[in-house]
């Protein structure tokens, strides 16, 4: 067998792989004295990994042979446009790090771990596994090399009790949702006679017995726990709390893309002969994390939590363009994907620029008080991103859900998109809420430290992509997204 | 003869125990440790039982990945709990509650 054109589909991987082995060497031998020349050495290679990535975005539909070892793994743009996606958050996580981990944010111990870069290029890889398994083994390693990541991440502040809590409240319900993914797979192994998606997928034409149905909740609840959909998004809210802040910003994007994505071809290549028995699923969960997300950030403090709940509400908005179970949906849900990365990744740069003169972090409303008089650069940023989020026009947000909506209602399911609607209004008030603190209240003056340039120039490019400049994007996003959804589609 | 459903059913019963495990434990994160593991156990049993009954050889090869992984989630459990206990001195789970909300 000649596993050449194997090799050379799956590059950017290798590229990473070698870059976080060399990394490991690296760590092992300079210490957290490397840490720093080690995070640009893994952004450098996240980037040229992206680099490889950019000749096979255009091709979609009419891309060449994609299968990769004996159809383990699949290159389509779908794929290539999420692992875009995914690369440019990584490189943002690792480009906020070291300021955060050398200051008094950090809690103790001041010194960034030169763990932190590996395990960010390692998480990265499995990310760009999921999305390109096209059999539930590789699906299943891919998960797992970016959890198990993701764990030691968010607990990677050993002095600081709250870290140390939320890896471990992040590491139970992962595992959990892990196994609950397994068992569903190994139902779907034993009713269809197969762990590839296209053996899964003639397995599953015709009527839906009770045990494939089974196994299609299961698989379906494991995702969902993943992308931290309602019902099972209790774990969200204290793992952002608690992780440091740049892990929590890393958390809110990279993830969150590969597991949409991941969730995306599942639900449309292994079950795409039973959309009827899914839709109802997704579509559940995606009003309940709308509504939730909007009520639940209602009432909360701490701003890490509050977008926390951002997220769970945001991810009910993608969820809604898959729920509509179409090209133009799944297109849709990949433009929202990319503004939404843009917005989180923005307003968690934010977060971690209002520090004191020490560099100790705030993240409560009542530190943000008057912002506006003495940070304004920061106040109008995070104005910016929470006007964004909750949908204002002629922000980039707006544009976000206009594309969902108008594929929800295309589709004829108008009464959801109605529904949608009113629960985004509600979940303006808190954004709202954000403006007027800092805008119209007494100053605290508490936020007075100074901030690195590499959070100014991250701050400033993500609010560059969500003001009305980013429109100039957006035909160019819409064709990369329809030409992901595409391929994406060959299968169906 | 002892068939599939047999197989089946002991492996739905694991799994049942394992999620109650989690969930119902208000003892200490070493029994959810162990409840993961038996979650595990459940779907390789699966996996394996399917695998014989259908003469396909790629249900073992998926149970070999699952123990693999299922060894370095047990590691990288318990150092996390290691790391928790430092902090808080306590692995009981009803102490596991710094943030709420």
């Amino acid at each position: 067998m000649d596993f050449a054109p194997s090799f050379a589909l799956i590059a950017p991987e290798l590229l990473l792989i070698g870059a976080g082995l060399a990394l490991l060497l690296v760590a092992a031998w300079g210490g957290d004295k490397a840490a720093r020349p080690m995070a640009i050495a893994a952004a450098a290679a996240l980037f040229g990994a992206g680099f490889l990535l950019v000749p096979g975005l255009h091709l979609g539909a009419d891309g060449p042979a994609t299968l990769a070892f004996g159809g383990l793994i699949k290159v389509d743009s779908f794929a290539l446009f999420a692992k875009a996606l995914i690369y440019l958050a990584a490189i943002g996580a690792l480009m906020v790090a070291p300021a955060f981990f050398t200051s008094a944010a950090a809690g103790t111990e001041r010194v960034m771990r030169a763990e932190y870069p590996v395990l960010v290029v390692f998480a990265t890889v499995g990310m760009s596994i999921m999305v390109s398994a096209n059999d539930f083994m590789s699906l299943y390693l891919g998960l797992e090399l970016n959890s198990l990541s993701a764990y030691v991440l968010a607990a990677i502040l050993r002095k600081d009790t709250r870290s140390g809590e939320a890896g471990l409240k992040y590491f139970v319900l992962g595992a959990l949702a892990s196994g609950i993914l397994l068992y569903g797979m190994s139902l779907l192994y034993g009713f269809t006679g197969g762990t590839s998606f296209t053996a899964v997928r003639a397995g599953l034409s015709g009527e839906l017995a009770y045990g494939p149905l089974f196994g299609v909740i299961f698989v379906l609840a494991g995702l969902a726990f993943k992308i931290s959909a309602v019902p099972f998004h209790m774990w969200t809210p204290d793992v952002y709390e608690g992780a440091p802040t740049p892990v929590t910003a890393f958390f809110a994007t990279a993830p969150k893309v590969a597991a949409v994505a991941l969730t995306a071809r599942v639900v449309f290549e292994v079950f795409g002969a039973q959309i009827a028995a899914w839709q109802q699923i997704v579509m559940f969960t995606a009003l309940a994390s709308i509504i939730f997300g909007a009520l639940g950030a209602i009432g909360q403090e701490n701003l890490k939590r509050l977008l926390a709940y951002s997220s769970i509400n945001n991810i009910g908005f993608i969820l809604l363009g898959l729920a509509v179970a179409n090209q133009a949906g799944a297109s849709a849900m990949l433009v929202y994907l990319f503004i939404y990365v843009a917005m989180s990744l923005g307003s968690f740069v934010a977060l971690l620029m209002l520090r004191d003169d020490e560099g100790a972090l705030f993240e409560t409303f009542a530190d943000i008080r008057g912002l506006s008089v003495t940070r304004p650069a920061i106040a109008w940023a995070l104005l910016l991103f929470m006007f964004s989020l909750a949908g204002i026009p002629p922000l980039l947000g707006f544009y976000s859900k206009f594309v969902v909506f108008q594929a929800t209602v295309e589709a004829g399911l108008i009464a959801f998109g109605a529904i949608a609607i009113a629960a985004s209004v509600i979940g303006a008030f808190y954004y709202i809420k954000f403006v007027k603190v800092m805008f119209f209240d007494e100053p605290a003056g508490v936020v007075t430290g100074k901030s690195e340039t590499g959070h100014w120039a991250l701050l400033g490019l993500t609010a560059l992509i969500i003001s009305p400049l980013g429109y100039l994007l957006t035909p160019s996003l819409s064709d990369l997204a329809d030409k992901a959804a595409a391929s994406l589609f060959l299968a169906v | 003869m002892i068939g599939i459903e047999h197989y089946l059913t002991v492996g739905a019963i694991l799994f049942v125990l394992g999620v109650l495990g989690i969930f119902l434990n208000r003892k200490n994160v070493i029994v959810i440790l162990m409840a993961v593991e038996l979650i595990l156990l459940a779907v390789n049993l699966n996996l394996v039982a399917f695998s014989a009954f259908m003469q396909d050889l790629v249900g073992q090869i998926f149970a070999m990945l699952v123990l693999t992984v299922a060894a370095a989630e047990a590691a990288i459990g318990l150092a996390i709990l290691v790391i928790y206990f430092r902090g808080h001195g306590s692995i009981a789970v009803d102490d596991i509650n710094r943030m709420k909300g």
